[in-house]
């Protein structure tokens, strides 16, 4: 992928963006692109902006200033739904199922958007809403298989293991059929076994599915291992960019992490 | 429990599964049919009154059980109902068969004004937005002529063509028509990408955005065939009781609605059935152990009256304590017992 890198084209452009948050500075004049095809790191110590950003990115805040262009277009200000109906999925770092469904409507409430059909052909469920049922079903069915989930279907969401409850969380993400997913922590919690399966994933996920992948994680092992580019993040500053080798010598980096420079290292 | 592979999905959602199940729906069926030449009036009036509270409290689940949005104003879309149908077919000599839909659409589109500021409110402020509400249709009720207030007003018998719906029988037949209908309508609105989407948003209405899910257009939605369930519960109560007053929509029917949804269950179609039985059956149960108790406790009618909403106040808080998932939540439970029986662990 690296062999290209100057005509991929950009898919995600963050340009001086700035959010407030009573004194805090959560995001200070941040800018980067993301180019198509790529897996994107944000890395920075607790509170270094990283969720904030993507809560800009998909319209749950506003920031203050700057804009967000996603395939040339400006979202900056969009409303949530429409950002993720433009093909930008997001799971959550904290899990955020609905949890009065099973593991199968989970994913499926995700397809929603993509379903055409009106209420009068919903109320009966025949001709047009069970044809796009069926449809959204199979689409759903394969993500179910891609994530080993075959066995869950029919489970509430609240019954599984947190590691379990991580992978709906990005299956429901991938059920949009992304064209860009923003991944929160994916392995945060998890044991070894499960943080590999995770990995692995995000890799298919990644060159199989085409799907560009913008990726906060604070394990370093798996960053190093899957970014193609890595952005730190400091008290809402980015303070560094590059590729994980150049990051990881980085002196800046180095320091802002220095109480957890053995994880850096390791 | 049935892993049984499906090959296909259309099978895996339908809506009556399995033979089993589909037998049970003829036995139903039957069982409605022949249950009119059994019963007294009396009996009948109970089953009537019962059929038409499970289509309002079905309207009342699909809002605060499945969207997560708090009303305390359904009563005022039953009266909104009963009074465009009472106005329509008698002013203006509408026929039943037209009026019925309009007045679930005139409560419907009510509902979808009273459902935008749910954009902005939730919770407590919600819910006293939609008391206000109430207390503004009750308001209306009460002064505008053609309603004639207190005094109430009469309302023509339904005739379908030359034929007029006189007896309790034929009135059972018609309203359980529409219960059954109103039912199935539920049960398929709630499996379809709409339904999924009310529950989303009362489960994460944060996540359920980011997965694409307009929250103006589904809450609005909710709100919108909540009325419409009303309007039409409220429409077959005109016609069926033939008098409206419009201290019968105030704010001890919406209490009930509330006492129905979670006696029954949130959240659930069955639920909201098994409610309206109950909640419409007590106060019968009332007066009916009053009745007999009345020789040797003679002060005991008086209180009969004031006492109907102090019991559903207690079962609120009871049912809210002690079963929150309702009767369905029995239902479940007993369901999965007898599914593993003798196998218990
Ligand atoms: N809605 C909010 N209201 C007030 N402050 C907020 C809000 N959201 C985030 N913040 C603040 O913004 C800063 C950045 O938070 P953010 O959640 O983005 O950090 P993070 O990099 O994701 O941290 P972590 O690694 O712990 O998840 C923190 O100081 C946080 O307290
Ligand atoms: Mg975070």
């Amino acid at each position: 992928m690296a062999v290209i890198e100057n005509q991929v084209p950009i898919q995600l452009t963050v340009s001086d963006l700035s959010i407030r948050f009573g004194g805090i500075h959560a995001l200070n004049a941040v800018s980067l692109a993301v180019r198509e095809g790529e897996i994107y790191s944000i890395i920075g110590p607790n509170g270094a902006g990283k969720t904030t950003l993507f809560n800009c990115i998909s319209g749950i805040y506003l920031a203050q200033e700057g804009s967000i262009q996603f395939n040339g277009l400006d979202i900056t200000g969009m409303k949530p739904h429409r950002i993720a109906q433009m093909g930008i999925a997001r799971a959550f770092q904290n899990i955020e199922l609905f949890r009065g469904m099973t593991v199968l409507d989970n994913l499926m409430s995700a397809r929603g958007h993509a379903m055409r059909y009106g209420l009068f052909s919903a109320a009966v469920f025949i001709g047009k809403c069970l044809q796009e049922e069926v449809r959204c079903r199979d689409e759903v069915e394969e993500i179910i298989e891609f994530l080993d989930l075959q066995n869950l279907r029919k489970s509430p969401v609240g019954s599984l293991s947190y590691g379990l409850q991580k992978r709906v969380e990005l299956g429901r993400a991938l059920a949009m059929r992304p064209k860009l997913l923003l991944v929160d922590e994916p392995v945060s919690g998890m044991n070894l076994e499960e943080t590999e399966d995770m990995a692995r994933y995000m890799l298919d996920i990644n060159e199989e599915m085409n799907i560009t992948i913008i990726l906060v994680e604070h394990e370093m092992g798996v960053v190093m291992d899957l970014s193609d580019r890595v952005t730190v993040l400091n008290f809402g500053t980015k303070i560094a960019e590059g590729s994980p080798q150049e990051i990881s010598k980085d002196p800046q980096v180095i320091s802002a992490y220095l109480g957890e420079t053995q994880q850096l290292s390791s | 429990m049935g892993s049984s592979f499906k090959v296909n999905y259309k099978e895996d959602m339908a809506l009556f599964q399995n033979l089993w199940v589909k037998t049970w729906l003829v036995i139903l069926i039957l069982l409605m049919i022949i249950l009119p030449f059994f019963l007294n009036r009396y009996q009948l009036s109970i089953l009537n009154e019962m059929g038409i509270a499970t289509i309002g409290a079905l309207g009342l689940n699909l809002l605060i059980g499945y969207t997560g949005q708090i009303s305390l104003g359904h009563g005022a879309f039953v009266a909104i109902g009963a009074y465009t149908s009472g106005l329509l077919t008698g002013k203006l000599g509408i026929p039943f068969i037209i009026s019925l839909p309009l007045s679930g659409l005139m409560a419907a589109l009510l509902g979808l004004i009273v459902g935008i500021p749910s954009l902005r409110l939730k919770g407590l402020y919600l819910a006293l937005g939609t008391l206000a509400f109430g207390f503004v249709i009750e308001y209306i009720l009460f002064h505008w002529d053609l309603t004639q207030g207190d005094l109430g007003m009469a309302v023509k018998r339904i005739s379908l063509g030359q034929f007029q719906i006189k007896t309790q029988k034929q009135y059972f037949y018609l309203i359980a028509a529409f219960a059954f209908l109103a039912v199935l309508c539920a049960k398929n609105l709630v499996r379809s990408k709409i339904g999924r989407s009310f529950i989303a948003i009362r489960d994460r209405d944060i996540a359920a955005e980011a997965m694409g899910i307009s929250l103006a257009k589904y809450k609005i939605m909710a709100f919108g065939l909540s009325s419409f369930y009303a309007g039409i519960a409220g429409c077959l109560a005109a016609h069926y009781n033939r008098w409206i007053v419009p201290g019968s929509f105030d704010i001890s029917l919406s209490i009930a609605y509330i006492a129905m949804i979670i006696m029954g269950g949130l959240g659930t179609v069955l639920g909201s059935v098994l409610g309206a039985i109950l909640i419409t059956g007590i106060p019968h149960a009332i007066v009916y152990i009053v009745d007999l108790l009345k020789d040797t406790y003679p002060a005991l009618s008086g209180f009969i009256v004031d006492f109907k909403l102090g019991i559903f106040g207690i079962i609120i808080v009871g049912t809210l304590l002690f079963e929150p998932a309702g009767l369905y939540g029995i239902y479940r439970r007993t369901k999965v017992y007898w599914k593993t029986w003798p196998f218990k662990y």
